[in-house]
């Protein structure tokens, strides 16, 4: 954490007074429900809420010998790398033609960053409407010239494509913003005596700007992967819902579809937990590397 | 640039040029879709190329809406929308505002444990408290209300943090001198803090109305009443299960409708847009 300051406002009741909406929201918004769900995943409950009973870590026992919760996992696993190694590599090269440009830069940044400010959902209807089995353009070319056969409903494999090409869309223009900000940031005296040196534009960029901005890397790794985890619900209830088969129940899905859907409160708390728990550790992740970058 | 190779920056202006053209795909598909009748858009394969039912398809859907799942209006939808994002961009912006001052400026006990508390709310996203909040709102009688689309999301750690963050750049001495000139908290809050920080409120204001505009899993909880629904939600609810007919032309008019708000802000204050989110790595 930064320094603090040298001198301050004498205290009394403003500072309390200052603080105190957004304390307010904290925890009847947050602590108290969040409180509410560590309790619940130690109970268990009928579906009319009668018989509540203690049961320990019962939940998570059963939690993660339960075959379909342990397939979300895999599930969201394939899903969050699959689309962030992909969003990130598209992103970079974009973002590394873009600097070596350096005119006409502006205007392509305006080109590629507006879908950004598409909402997942909204994105989600564009792609399964361009991807639906009777309508879809893209179905009809990859029926007609490749053979292909495109159901989502269906197919495993192609519902998942389509969550990564929905998911990831928007997220190609997030990074391209990060990456192209960090390269632009590289002193140009670097890029030139490496150029004297006699590396070539695809040298240079291995072995200057890739090091020097790695940390942009790191940081868009993170925020790629709790976008992955978190903000992806929209797209699935969009696209898929989980389906077929579960191929694509994320867990964010899964703890509102056996919640809202299935009634059971008790596992659907012991999952809200265990992604808490996850939650938790990118954020520590997050900012052990922010502490470490400002030392140095 | 440094040594002139043409086919290098050939080859960019390709990949770029192809990427720009891969990202609009689907949505010159979905305007090309809005301008077409209902059943063309059901006669394989659907056209490429906008026809002339454009105005009566929009308006159709911003004021009657879509037949079917729901039935109303976007213009409606449109307008909870813009109600939820504006609340959400200022409240946030002024409730970390102040916070971020008290914790800066003030040395108090219990300020650490505020400090904290704050801090914890960036790791209890919606998804990890969905039931017990929704049991909050219930018990409030928010579900349905504007401050229930509103409240649960208005109070944000990483927006206190950038406040508090750049409060630390303002040199000390400008507090010196306004206490020196007798200035209290408040006034140096408002004559001095205030001022120095428009830039980081538009720059938040332009993330944060996004953020708003563009909430899913909350509005889809809190709203049953299908003229609180958001314009996000509204899409959604337009496409009913299964391969049921879908009037794909009027659904997307509708998502027409509802991209248009935030890419307009994203491209009319680019500046901002580029340096509020920047400024989230720092």
């Amino acid at each position: 954490m930064a320094a603090e300051k040298r001198a301050y406002f004498p205290a009394g009741w403003l500072p309390y007074a200052l603080v105190a909406p957004q304390l307010a929201i904290t925890l009847v918004f947050f602590m108290w429900p969040a409180s509410q769900t560590v309790w619940q995943s130690l109970l268990v409950e009928d579906a009319f809420g009668q018989n509540v009973q203690f049961v320990g870590l019962l939940n998570f026992r059963e939690l993660f010998v339960d075959p379909y919760y342990l397939n979300s996992f895999k599930v969201t696993a394939v899903f969050s790398i699959v689309m962030t190694v992909g969003a990130l590599l598209i992103s970079l090269t974009l973002a590394a033609c873009c600097d070596y440009l350096i005119r006409g830069a502006q205007v392509y940044q305006t080109l590629l960053i507006w879908p950004y400010a598409v909402a997942p959902v909204v994105a989600a209807v564009l792609w399964a409407f361009i991807f639906n089995p009777s309508v879809g353009i893209l179905t009809y070319v990859l029926r007609g010239w490749f053979g292909v056969e495109w159901n989502h409903m269906l197919n495993a494999n192609q519902a998942m494509t389509l969550i990564v090409i929905a998911s990831g869309w928007k997220q190609i223009s997030y990074n391209f913003l990060f990456f192209l900000a960090g390269m632009q940031a590289v002193p140009k005296s670097l890029i030139e005596a490496a150029a004297i040196d006699g590396a070539g534009p695809l040298r240079r960029f291995l072995t200057v700007v890739l090091p020097l901005i790695s940390p942009t890397t790191f940081f868009l790794l993170v925020v790629n992967i709790v976008y992955a985890f978190f903000e992806t619900f929209g797209v699935i209830d969009a696209t898929t819902q989980g389906g077929p088969m579960q191929a694509t129940q994320v867990l964010v899905y899964k703890v509102f579809h056996d919640g809202f859907k299935g009634g059971d409160l008790g596992g659907s708390a012991a999952q809200s937990v265990v992604l808490m728990v996850i939650v938790m550790t990118l954020t520590v992740v997050q900012f052990r590397y922010i502490e470490r970058k400002v030392k140095y | 640039m440094i040594e002139n190779r043409p086919g290098l920056r050939l080859f960019c202006h390709a990949m770029l040029l192809l990427s720009v053209a891969t990202l609009a795909f689907p949505v010159w598909i979905a305007f090309v879709a809005s301008t077409h009748t209902a059943e063309r858009m059901l006669a394989v394969p659907i056209p490429l190329w906008p026809g002339s039912h454009m105005l009566d398809n929009y308006r159709t859907v911003l004021v009657e809406g879509v037949a079917g799942a729901s039935t109303a209006p976007v213009s409606r939808m449109m307008f909870n929308s813009l109600v939820m994002a504006l609340s959400i961009a200022v409240g946030k912006i002024v409730i970390s505002l102040l916070s971020a001052f008290a914790i800066v400026y003030f040395r108090f006990p219990l300020r650490m444990v505020f400090f904290w508390m704050i801090f914890i709310t960036l790791m209890l996203p919606v998804e990890v408290r969905i039931f017990p909040t929704y049991k909050v709102m219930a018990d409030l009688h928010l579900i349905n209300t504007y401050g229930g689309l509103i409240l649960p999301l208005i109070a944000s750690a990483t927006a206190t943090f950038l406040f508090r963050q750049f409060f630390m750049t303002i040199p000390d001495e400008m507090m010196e001198a306004a206490r020196m000139d007798g200035a209290g908290a408040m006034r140096f809050f408002w004559d001095v803090v205030v001022p120095l920080s428009r830039t980081n409120m538009a720059a938040l204001f332009v993330i944060l109305f996004i953020y708003g505009w563009n909430q899913y899993l909350w509005p889809l909880l809190v709203t049953t009443d299908e003229s609180m629904y958001t314009a996000v939600i509204g899409i959604k609810r337009m496409i009913p299960g299964g391969d049921a007919s879908v009037d794909w032309n009027l659904v997307m008019s509708a998502a027409m409708l509802a991209m248009l708000p935030p890419a307009l802000v994203v491209i009319v204050m680019q500046k901002w847009f580029v340096k509020g989110l920047v400024e989230q790595e720092k």
